[in-house]
């Protein structure tokens, strides 16, 4: 049997996956193994699945992920600290036949944006949350979030966190799940290739939620910030499984399409 | 004998040599490779090719999307 060079195999007809066209060439300026790249990475594979490229309006949040309008090429705004689910609300408002998302980390939606997103929930506006929980505040230097667990040493918690001093984290997205204007809350992460397609799945859904018109979708990402926890890539991978899913398991916590399916189900019988 | 044989591309001066394919990796074909890029990263590259099958777990946990994978039956 004849030998198979590289060469023979690495031609366009045998193309399993690449990159898709959504994503601009532009270098990423996110540090070596951050989750904020697959999560790019998939919101613009859902978008190029769904063909809504020229009717999706993204709201990028203040932190890591401010510059998320160099990476998509699809319509951005740039909202005030925490202030992007009241900008997707109007925004939405404004063009309801265009796909609105906001892509916030956990300093941003969890901290000082607590308002806005619990209002915007409670309000139930069609717009899909993609909110990216690392635990951390990335870009400022690795400082104590709301959602930084319990004895996690940070810049400004360099003995870990204690309750006395610093309080309980925040599960902002068991309180969101809580409120009726959501369809759909979820919370997946992306470190492994089926977490990836899980995840992918998730913010689909999100998406698919906007035609619908049935209320906000929020999906949560648990993430990696391997520069503020001071581990390598695939360290901080592991200690996120080992600790981070402790405290936020991965799953639906909503799903309101089945929840209506059984009621409507109960009045039938 | 395997029935499939895959490869991937690596855009050696994108990768930031994270490492995250290569524990996605389920034949271990990839290592970070000795050379450095222009940004001073060791890059991901084909160290076992033979032993890849195309499956494309490595394209889909890379953050920086620098992964293309090729794949033929044989």
């Amino acid at each position: 049997m004849a030998t198979i060079e590289i060469k023979d195999i690495i031609k366009k007809e045998n193309l399993v996956y690449g990159k898709t066209k959504i994503l601009t060439d532009n270098i990423m300026h996110y540090c070596p193994g951050c989750s904020h790249g697959v999560t790019h990475k998939i919101v613009a594979e859902v978008i190029e699945e769904l063909g809504i490229q020229d009717k999706t309006i993204g709201v990028s949040p203040v932190g890591c992920s401010v510059l998320a309008y160099n990476y998509l090429d699809i319509d951005w705004q740039q909202a005030a600290h925490g202030r992007a689910p009241a900008l997707a609300t109007a925004t939405k408002r404004l063009m309801p036949d265009h796909y609105v998302f906001t892509y916030q980390g956990d300093g941003d939606l969890a901290s000082i944006g607590a308002a806005e997103i619990l209002h915007a929930c409670n309000r139930g506006e069609n717009i899909t949350v993609i909110f990216v929980n690392n635990a951390i505040y990335g870009m400022t230097g690795g400082q104590m979030a709301p959602t930084t667990l319990l004895g996690m040493a940070t810049a400004t918690s360099p003995y870990g966190r204690e309750v006395a001093l610093h309080g309980y984290p925040l599960k902002i997205t068991e309180l969101i799940a809580l409120l009726p204007g959501v369809a759909y809350v979820t919370r997946q992460s992306v470190q492994t290739p089926a977490a990836v397609r899980k995840a992918k799945k998730a913010i689909k859904k999100g998406f698919e939620n906007q035609a619908k018109k049935i209320g906000t979708s929020f999906i949560e990402i648990v993430s990696t910030c391997s520069s503020g926890w001071k581990l390598s890539p695939v360290d901080s991978n592991r200690w996120m499984e080992e600790h981070m899913f402790k405290f936020y398991p991965l799953g639906d916590l909503k799903d309101s399409e089945k929840a209506n399916e059984e009621d409507y189900k109960k009045y039938i019988e | 004998m395997a029935k499939v044989r895959g490869a991937i591309d690596v855009d050696k001066e994108l990768c930031k040599g994270c490492g995250v394919c290569i524990t996605a990796c389920p034949t271990h074909v990839i290592e970070l490779a000795k050379q450095v890029n222009g940004k001073g990263y060791n890059y991901a590259h084909m160290e076992n090719p033979e032993a890849c099958i195309g499956c494309a777990n490595c394209a889909l946990v890379c953050p920086d999307s620098v992964i293309t994978v090729y794949k033929i039956n044989i």
